[in-house]
């Protein structure tokens, strides 16, 4: 039983980042209508300037959360402005394609600089440990991981789905023009809903850098499973992409337990049975 | 009495009191030329309508006022402004609004958030009491999805959420499109009263019998051109020729 839950533990690890990567993802594609494929070089390099304020700036974890989104996000916002603001209008498949680009450039630098192997980043002391919970030992770090990106993904779910901002947001994604035919500058909205994807996905990286290690590749692993996920759940909805990243995280951990083998695939097994039965994905609207 | 010669002046020269005046508009969507030199004016207070076969370029002239056609040339001034050039954001924020023909509910809103979703323009604009007042069918509403109304309490919506704005210069295209009879009057009786709180509004009518019932002037718009133009006081008389441009 012990294995079960530290399976499942790591399922719901994996699951948090799966589900602020797809979040970021979802926003960015409704609002944007970009299929974001450097959002796993832009998690990578949430990480490193996690990494870099430490080791050069002496800035520690707390301040990284804070930070590296901010300092990721005004890149991703510079991206957008210099680059991919010029695709609206354009098949998806120009922005798949720029995207992929940017993402090769990112990690390829990187990688010149840093090599493929991990650089260790410290858990910071008040989350060293662990507690026993009885029926299973809990590093805190883990649990902290867990409940800070449902905490994240929720508080992001409520700004898009309950507030003014996010009611601007909601109708940009479904008529651009006319929201900016009332006076709102829709062109910012886009930059900065780009920032917030983007943010979100740095956010994830510096969580994951005391687990994961610190690895210029350490985002193209993961985004594979992540657009996985995405298209499990749907495109278009923000509390979708929420359950869906956390619940694919569950099946994968409860995979590596009853069937180790899978557990790579059964992701990408699921992929193929939803698009099979609803190509929109379990919670997508239709395109 | 450099004062008198200047009220003079002013009097002999209504252009002060012109809210929008379009000279030469010429539009284009894509390689497709629309509009080859629309003119005409709007006072203060007044309901304009235009008038007009599908197609003749009506919705375009609305919507290249409003800023959201991407090529257009001639001019455009609207409070003596030149807005030729202005993003459509600028213009709403100058205190243009706009009623598409298609309403343009927010599906993923609901009534509430639609009702609330464009910003403040000019203060002075109507409260959420007035606008139920005018609306009463949307104040049960609220919650409902915004497309899960009935046309015409989406076309309440679409007029209601602009009123809160303060924009005091209302463009509305077809507003009474598909709509009954008895909401065609509501409408109307709507326009009626805006006009009187000093509204100045330009409309867009195939249904020209109800224009008949709210405009102070009409302007025939034919292959992209203002061709013709009366106000509603010699409408009897041209009604001949009316019928002849329409079609009807």
């Amino acid at each position: 039983m012990q294995a079960l839950y530290a399976q499942l533990l790591v399922g719901l690890i994996n699951g948090s980042f799966y589900a602020l990567l797809s979040l970021g993802l979802a926003v960015i594609f409704g609002m944007l209508n970009i299929i974001n494929f450097a959002h796993g070089a832009l998690y990578m390099m949430g990480a490193f300037c996690a990494y870099f304020l430490l080791n050069i700036a002496g800035i520690g974890y707390w301040w990284a959360l804070i930070i590296a989104p901010i300092v990721v996000g005004i890149f991703g916002m510079i991206l957008e402005r210099t680059m991919l603001q010029w695709l609206s209008g354009l098949d998806h498949v120009y922005g798949l394609l720029l995207t992929f680009g940017i993402a090769l450039i990112i990690q390829g630098v990187f990688q010149n600089y840093f090599g493929s192997s991990g650089l260790p980043y410290q858990i910071p002391d008040a989350l060293r440990g662990g507690m026993n919970l009885g029926f299973m030992f809990l590093p805190i770090y883990r649990g902290w991981v867990v409940v800070f990106s449902l905490v994240i993904c929720l508080a992001t779910w409520f700004l898009i789905e309950k507030t003014q901002l996010g009611a601007y947001l909601r109708a940009a994604t479904e008529n651009p023009t006319l929201v900016r035919a009332f006076g709102i500058n829709v062109p910012r909205m886009i930059t900065l809903t780009y920032g917030l994807g983007v943010g979100l996905a740095a956010l994830a990286g510096v969580l994951s850098a005391p687990i994961n290690q610190v690895r210029p590749l350490m985002g193209a692993d993961l985004i594979i499973v992540v657009f996985a996920v995405v298209v499990i759940g749907g495109m278009g909805s923000i509390m979708g992409s929420i359950i869906t990243g956390f619940a694919l995280g569950v099946i994968e951990g409860l995979t590596k337990y009853f069937y180790p083998e899978a557990s790579n695939t059964v992701v990408f097994v699921l992929m193929v049975l939803v698009l099979l039965v609803k190509p929109t994905g379990l919670t997508g609207r239709a395109a | 009495m450099p004062e008198l010669k200047m009220a003079e002046a002013a009097a002999a020269k209504p252009a002060e009191a012109k809210v929008l005046a379009v000279q030469d508009l010429q539009a284009w969507y894509g390689e497709s030329h629309i509009l080859h030199g629309i003119n005409f004016h709007v006072n203060a207070g007044e309901v304009v309508t235009l008038l007009g076969r599908n197609g003749a370029g009506k919705t375009t002239t609305l919507k290249s006022v409003m800023g959201i056609i991407g090529k257009r040339s001639g001019s455009i001034r609207f409070e003596n402004q030149e807005i030729i050039r202005a993003s459509s954001d600028r213009i709403a924020r100058m205190g243009v609004a706009f009623c598409p023909e298609e309403r343009g509910i927010f599906a993923s809103l609901d009534v509430r958030e639609n009702l609330l979703l464009p910003p403040t323009v000019r203060p002075g604009g109507l409260s959420l009491d007035q606008i139920f007042d005018l609306f009463p069918n949307l104040k049960e509403r609220l919650a409902s999805q915004g497309t899960k109304l009935s046309g015409g309490e989406q076309q309440m919506l679409a007029i209601a959420r602009i009123l809160r704005t303060g924009a005091r210069f209302l463009m509305l295209d077809e507003p009474t499109e598909g709509l009954a009879p008895v909401i065609i009057q509501q409408i109307g009786h709507t326009i009626a009263r805006l006009k009187s709180e000093g509204f100045t509004i330009l409309l867009v009518e195939q249904n020209f019998r109800f224009a008949s019932t709210v405009a102070d002037r009409y302007y025939i718009v034919e292959h992209g051109k203002v061709i013709d133009g009366f106000a509603n006081s010699e409408l009897s008389a041209n009604m001949d020729k009316l019928h002849t441009y329409l079609g009807v």
